[in-house]
Parts: structure tokens; sequence; C-alpha cells
């Protein structure tokens, strides 16, 4: 069976930029996929790109994006609008900012179910009370006609989620969706998307630069460095044997991670250097931060290896504990 | 409901808020006309030709003129106890019947330019906003800046020549066909055909600056995240610029409309007189030419009541717009 949603070697382009370059990556029905990178590796204009609402300075240069067997880089805008909210839904990283100031939540629950389903103004409140009880909010038919104001953090995040979720979508895209929540909220919103999307059947896209929140509930790892994917896993090979060494420099950086699982934000700061000297860069762009970097990974990018179908690095020069490098990656 | 208690609420300290204001703004304004030279009784000497200084002491006596300030100031706060405005020498009737017949020619004009300033205002500015940078934006600004430059009297007098004297589309005065028999809806269509050209140029100074304000108040809620948010709903460009951007951009322009309501009373003196147009700025024109003083007094009275209460509804607007309010 296809996956549910296939990235093949998309690239995103501003005037002056090339924030992501040459990404492919796979979801299928039901699984969760982490992607994983600090702060600039550009995981939101992934996402952005698979709504189609890249800002407006960004074009997608390269690439498919290819979605329940339908080429979204081919749709036109009316047939996208159909599938955003209904078939792609996404929540973003602001709770604060994302929910619109002026309107009740009810109504901002409700306004995608009239806009898709054609719902009645009453029909679509008694949906958002009941979408509201499903993301755990208490008196969910007093809480409707609040105003975002009256809610916390982790509150509008979940009415966020129920807007998400009202068209039972088949993809959720979760940009950094606990970043800016408190720890304490963080699991429990992390624990009701993974709840949903067992209950809704829906594929989630997880994007964080939280490695606990991927050793939790992602089914499959994409870690990306600077625009690209360096390294890809499933998430207890990743932990057990990081191959790339960014991958390492962010294990290390979580020094909590191993002991037990906990939802430590794994702020990447112990890796000198940052992503901005990547840029302009020929060679791998994880080269002036690279540890074990030598003379020949200036040439060029190296390209992807498949140790296995599931794990591809981007360094030719991943001294594995456990695998044998073998030909393809001597090869370079 | 929580919106009806929030107006409530708006409502109430607005109130309280009015009553000081307004006695404030009275003994003011009483204090600066009496620095004007001449009074009433001056002019209507003057106009007479053969008034003798007997017959005009006695104007004098007759209307209080001769008595000391303070003194008149008390009578005119006593009369306002008890709701009066006074009597006016020149017309020779109490001044709340004056303004009461011309009132409603004002406010009329007022409501309508000021209805037409916000529509058109706003239609524009999306406009400008959805464009920004491009032609249809630079365009419009060159155009909101001329109105906005531009004198009324002078937009008046042009509008009249244009449509009356070549196009002969509209009436150049007057405030409705005199003598015609008409009633029901053709009466009301005349009244409207002389309605166009002087709310039209009291608007477009308005019509300007809200244009501007709803371009700038747009472009910025444009880059917000709920927009975002709006747009992954699946919600076509229209339904999040009518629905979510218009709706936040809108809380700023009733600021700026409120507070010009005043100013639009300032403007009606104008374009009232370019269109003699029966309505209290052209009755407060002819009040500071005769010196009738209790006239222009309850008229600026009446003026700032306007403004209170004009105030009043843009607060009340806000409570409705913006449910931040209410919970301070
Ligand atoms: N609107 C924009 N204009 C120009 N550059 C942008 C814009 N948005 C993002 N970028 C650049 O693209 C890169 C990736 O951004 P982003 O996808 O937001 O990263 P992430 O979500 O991983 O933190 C960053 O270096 C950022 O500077
Ligand atoms: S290719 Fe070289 S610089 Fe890049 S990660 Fe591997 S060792 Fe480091
Ligand atoms: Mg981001």
């Amino acid at each position: 069976m296809a996956p549910l949603l296939q990235v093949e070697n998309l690239t995103i382009g501003f005037p002056r930029a090339e924030p992501v370059r040459d990404l492919s990556f796979e979801v299928s029905a039901g699984e969760t996929l982490a992607i994983v990178g600090e702060s600039g590796s550009g995981k939101s204009l992934t996402a952005l790109a698979l709504m189609q609402l890249l800002p407006r300075t960004a074009r997608v240069t390269s690439g498919r994006i290819v979605f329940d067997d339908r080429d979204l880089l081919g749709l036109d805008a009316r047939e996208m609008r159909q599938l955003r909210g209904r078939e792609i839904a996404m929540i973003f990283q602001e709770p604060m900012t994302s929910l619109n100031p002026v309107m009740s939540i009810g109504w901002q629950i409700g306004e995608v179910l009239k806009v898709h389903e054609k719902l009645s103004g009453r029909a679509a409140r008694e949906r958002a009370i009941e979408l509201l009880r499903l993301v755990r909010i208490p008196a969910a038919e007093k809480r409707v006609d609040d105003y975002p104001h009256q809610l916390s953090g982790g509150m509008r995040q979940r009415v966020m989620i129920a807007m998400a979720v009202a068209c039972r979508p088949k993809l959720l895209i979760a940009d950094e969706p606990t970043t800016a929540l408190d720890v304490t909220i963080q699991a429990q919103v992390l624990d009701l998307l993974d709840t949903l999307r067992r209950e809704l059947q829906m594929a989630v896209v997880l994007i964080t630069h939280d490695l606990g929140v991927v050793a939790q509930w992602a089914d499959k790892v994409v870690v990306m460095y600077a625009g690209r994917k360096v390294e890809q896993a499933l998430p207890g090979d990743l932990f057990n044997d990081p191959l790339h060494p960014y991958t390492r420099g962010l294990l290390s950086a979580s020094p909590r991670l191993k002991s037990d699982f906990h939802y430590l934000s794994g702020r990447l700061t112990e890796i000198p250097g940052s992503i901005v000297s990547a840029a302009g860069e020929a060679g791998c762009p994880f080269r002036p931060r690279c540890r074990q970097a030598r003379a020949s990974c200036g040439h060029q990018v190296p390209p992807l290896i498949a140790q296995t179908p599931e794990r591809l690095v981007a360094c030719p020069f991943t001294s594995s504990l456990k695998a044998v490098p073998d030909a393809a990656s001597l090869s370079l | 409901m929580p919106v009806l208690i929030r107006i409530a609420r708006t409502l109430r300290r607005t109130l309280l808020q009015a009553v000081p204001t307004i006695l404030g703004i009275v003994i003011l304004n009483f204090f600066l006309l009496q620095l004007a030279p001449g009074d009433a009784a001056d002019v209507l000497a003057g106009e007479a030709g053969s008034a003798t200084e007997e017959s005009v002491a006695a104007l004098r006596a007759r209307f209080g003129l001769d008595s000391p300030v303070l003194e008149q100031l008390a009578t005119y706060l006593g009369n306002l106890a008890q709701f009066s405005l006074g009597f006016s020498p020149r017309y020779g009737m109490p001044v709340a019947d004056l303004i009461a017949q011309r009132l409603p020619g004002t406010l009329t004009l007022m409501a309508v330019a000021l209805l037409i300033a916000i529509l058109l205002g706003v239609i524009l500015g999306s406009l400008m906003a959805t464009f920004a940078g491009r032609i249809p934006d630079r365009l419009l600004s060159v155009f909101s800046l001329l109105f906005y430059s531009i004198p009324s009297f002078w937009i008046g007098l042009m509008l009249i020549v244009l449509f009356s004297v070549k196009l002969g589309w509209l009436p150049s005065g007057g405030a409705g066909t005199i003598g015609s028999q008409l009633k029901g809806f053709p009466a009301l269509l005349d009244k409207a055909r002389y309605m166009v050209l002087p709310a039209t140029s009291l608007a477009l100074f308005y019509v300007a600056i809200y244009a501007r304000l709803t371009r700038a108040a747009m472009l910025e809620v444009k880059n917000q995240d709920f927009v975002r948010t709006a747009y992954a709903k699946g919600l076509t460009p229209f339904g999040v610029t009518a629905r979510h951007i218009l709706r936040n951009a809108l809380i700023p322009i009733t600021t700026m409309a409120g507070m010009h309501i005043g100013g639009m009373l300032g403007g009606a003196v104008v374009v009232e007189t370019v269109y003699s147009w029966p309505g209290l700025g052209r009755l407060a024109f002819e009040a500071v030419m005769g010196r009738d003083f209790t006239v222009l007094l309850g008229i600026l009275l009446l003026s700032s009541l306007l403004v209170i209460i004009a105030n009043a509804a843009v607060d009340l607007v806000h409570a409705w717009l913006d449910p931040r309010i209410g919970a301070r």
C-alpha cells in the first residue's frame, strides 16, 4: 500500500536562501513521524509546504508532495482549500496567538465544520461542544462561549487540537505543539494527541526539537539539519545507536534522556557553533561544528546512505558500534 | 449573557463621567463667549439701523444682558437645572425649540456622511491592503492623500460645479424640493437627492482617513498567527479577510470614528453653509454673527452631549467587537 504522504526531494527557496533542500520522507496512515532539529533547520517551512501555506516570498523550487495519491503541488487553490482543515490539519507552536482573540472558541471550532461539512450554526456549536469534550476540556458546554484570553495556554492548545481534528483529518501536522507550554502540561497535550491519533486513525507529523518527545511518541524519526535530512531511524535505534555526529550531539545535549524518559526540552546549546554557520558552505553542512570533520567532508554534500531500509544517515564516517560500514558507505 | 453584562458596565461608566464633563464645558464656553466683542443687543441695534441708546439698553435689560457676568452664568445654570436652554433674543423663541428644528437635519447629514466615510473607507482600505505595494494601492493612496488635503468647502463648490451646474444631475442646495407634494418612497428619494452632495463633501476627508487607517490596521492584523490558522482551516482569502482580519482591524477604526464626531460637527458648519442646508451648523454660524450667545451655548452644550453619546456608542461597539475590553 502506498504511504499516506510522500515527500520527494522537496526544496524550498526564498529569493536569497534555500532553507529546505532535497528533503524526502514518507508517512503511512495512522503513523507518527517525528521531525527533529534545532531552531532554524527548516521544520516549520516543511510543515507549511505540506499545507501549501508558505510565506509569500517562499517557493517550492523542486520536488513532489504526494498526499493520498494526489500531488499537492499540482492542485489549484480551490482543491487545496478543500484539503486544508478537512484532510490535512495543522496546529501551531503559539497557542497564545494562534486563536482569533475576538471570536469565541466555540465559534472558531464550528467555523471549520461550517466550511467543510456545511453545518448550520446550531449544529456546529453542538459539535464544538462534543469536540471540546473530546479534547478533555472540563465543563465544555460552558467553555464553548469563552474567548481565548479566558483560557490558559494548555487549554488553548487543546482548542487548537479540537479545531484541527474536527473534520477527522487523515493527517495532522503538529509544529512544536508543546514548546510554548509548561513542562507538566506538555505531556498531557502530547498524550492527548496520541490518544486522538489512535481513536481517529490519523497520521501525525510531530515537529519538535525535544528528543524526549520523540522517544515516547514517535514511530519514526527524521533528523534535520540546515534544511536537510541527516538521519532517519526508528526511535529505539536512534537513542541506542545514533549514527550522525549531529544526532549524537543532540543526544548528549539531552543528558537526562537515557535515565528516564522525561519531557526535558533538549535545547541544543551544547553543540558548539550555530546553524547559521552552515550557510553558504560547500560540502557537509554540519562540518563547521563537527568534531569528526576531515578534509574530504568539504568536497560534497554527503549523500544519504541506507544502512537498513529504515535507517538512513548522511555521513560516510559513522563508526557505528554495531553496524560494520558496508561497501556503499565506503564508496565515497 | 456575558455580552450584555459587558455592555451594561461600559454604559454605566460613561454616564457617570458625562455630567461633570458637560458642566465643565458649559462654564468654560460661557466665559470664552464673554470675551467676544459686542452682544446680541448691539447686533440687533445695528441691523435695525435706527436704534437709540435707550432702546438698546431696554433690549439688554429684557434679556438680562446687563447684569454682571457671574449672575448671568448663575441664571443660565439655573435654567439648565430645569432642563431649559434659555431664550434667544434674536430669534424670539426658546433655544430648545430652535435647536429641535435644526437638529434632525444635521444628525441625518452627519450620520449619512459617517456611514459613507466608514463604508467607503473600509472598502477602499481593504482593497489597498489586499494590493499593498502594487498599482491599485498606489493609485488609491494618491487619491486618499488628495481628499485628505483638500478643504471641504472647495470640494463642496467643485461638486456643485460638476454635478449641479455642468451635469444638472443633483440640486445645488437646500434639503428638499420646496412645495413638492411627494409622499412615501418618492419623498425619501427626493430628500436623498439633496443629501448626496453635502454628505459626500463632508465625508470625503474622512473616507481618506479611514481608508489609510484600514489599510494600516489590516496589514498589521494580516501577519498575525491566527490568520494563518484561519487559512489552515481551508477558508477562502475572502472568508479570512471578512471574518478574521477585518473584525480585528475594525477596533482601531471605531475608536477613530468616535473621535471624529466632534470634528464632523465643525465640518458641518462649513458644508451646511455651502449647501444652504438647514442644520445646526448654519444656526451656529448665524448665532456667532448675531452674537446670540444663548443659542451658541445651547448648540455647544448639545454638541458636547452628542460627542459624549457618540463616544458611549463607540464604547459599546468596542465592547461588542473586542471581548477583552469587558474583562478589565
Ligand atoms: N518568511 C521568511 N523569510 C525569510 N526567511 C525565512 C522565513 N521564514 C523562515 N525563514 C528562514 O528559513 C529557515 C528555516 O526556518 P523554519 O522552518 O522556521 O525553522 P524551524 O521551524 O526548524 O525552526 C530559517 O533559517 C529562517 O531564517
Ligand atoms: S560528513 Fe564529515 S563533517 Fe559531515 S557529519 Fe560526517 S564527519 Fe561530520
Ligand atoms: Mg519552527
